[in-house]
């Protein structure tokens, strides 16, 4: 018998930061903290970033993912810990283009090895 | 995250042990809240509300003495039994992993329940009445009967029902569903408890191919599981 559910492999996102962890890759970890309204990943939906913008898993159906991941470079090349919203009632992520209508809430933080 | 802190989480999630990951929301505090202890130093009402998170799985943001706190609770994964290496049966094990299920094939004949046939799935070939005492269901576990044979089918049921399984059902056509429920009575369970099994099997999406039969039940199984809380298992 080889892994058991190798089909559930493409969900783990902390495996993945595991990985790339020890491969010596920075890694930034961002973590649906809250959710209001149609957003369209549950809260501890995650997404994890390396220094080359490379992704695994998702903390929304595609819109804010690019803002997360802007955030992210900052965050793993040392910045602290950040809270990060979005919602229609927000400008800039209008922007970003939370089309569901609703909000969410990111945690975004540096994965340290 | 703190790296002891990930490495700890991580050990945790592969010995399928709950655990809670506390994170101030100010970036300063994390910690590890387990059944049976702590690491990492919070207040006692966070520990308090992170363990009570855990028992409902229900992670969230929560202001506790001022603070703000995320509470990320990692159970074990659902997990899916299947009785019978049949055909439904290979289709439904991609299915249900693919959903995020721990899925476990049971069947005691040897031509069924090869690897050939199910690559990549942990496969039991004990008689289903042994590999369930073993498995001990929980309210985090789904069991599928499939063989329609009722000397494999029922002594598992036996224990489903017997379990707090969340999800239990049978294929077979209403006829056969009847005479199961005849066979339960006689042996000795109540209507309450038979009426848990849902029958006749999955959604009525007119389902035909094995594959679309896999993907009723997996749908029906779905439904089950959202339309009341599910708590975590006992440690």
């Amino acid at each position: 018998m080889t892994d058991p559910t190798p089909f559930a492999s493409m969900d783990d996102v902390l495996g993945t930061a595991e990985g790339w962890l020890t491969e010596g890759r920075k890694v930034a970890l961002a973590t649906v903290v809250k959710t209001w309204g149609s957003s369209p990943r549950p809260v501890g939906s995650r997404l994890v970033i390396d220094g080359d913008g490379a992704m695994v898993g998702s903390v929304s159906g595609g819109c804010i993912e690019g803002a997360v991941i802007k955030e992210a470079f900052e965050i793993m090349d040392g910045g602290a810990p950040r809270l990060m919203e979005f919602g229609v009632s927000d400008e800039q992520a209008w922007d970003v283009g939370l089309a569901c209508g609703g909000n969410v809430q990111v945690w975004v933080e540096r994965m340290e090895a | 995250m703190r790296g002891d802190i990930f490495s700890k989480l991580q050990t945790a999630r592969r010995g399928k042990t709950p655990v809670t990951l506390v994170d101030g929301l100010d970036g300063k505090i994390q910690a590890l809240v387990f059944a049976d202890r702590i690491e990492g130093d919070i207040p006692e009402p966070v520990v308090k509300e992170a363990r009570e998170r855990l028992r409902d799985n229900k992670s969230g943001v929560a202001e506790i003495g001022g603070g703000r706190w995320f509470f990320d609770c990692h159970n074990p994964p659902l997990r899916l039994i299947i009785i019978g290496a049949v055909h439904i049966s290979q289709t439904l094990v991609p299915m249900a992993a693919i959903a995020g299920y721990e899925v476990i094939v049971v069947d005691p004949r040897a031509s069924f329940a090869t690897a050939e046939r199910f690559p990549n799935v942990t496969l039991i070939d004990d008689w289903p009445d042994e590999a369930m005492e073993a498995l001990k269901p929980d309210n985090r576990t789904a069991v599928v009967t499939l063989t329609h044979d009722p000397k494999l089918d029922d002594p598992a049921l036996e224990i489903a029902l017997k379990s707090d399984a969340f999800y239990i059902t049978c294929l077979g056509s209403r006829r056969t569903h009847a005479k199961r429920v005849e066979r339960l009575k006689a042996m000795g369970f109540d209507e309450a408890t038979i009426s848990r099994i849902y029958a006749p099997a999955g959604l009525d999406i007119g389902a035909v191919s094995p594959a679309e039969i896999a993907l009723s039940v997996l749908a029906e199984l779905t439904a089950v599981l959202h339309a009341k809380p599910i708590v975590a298992a006992a440690a």
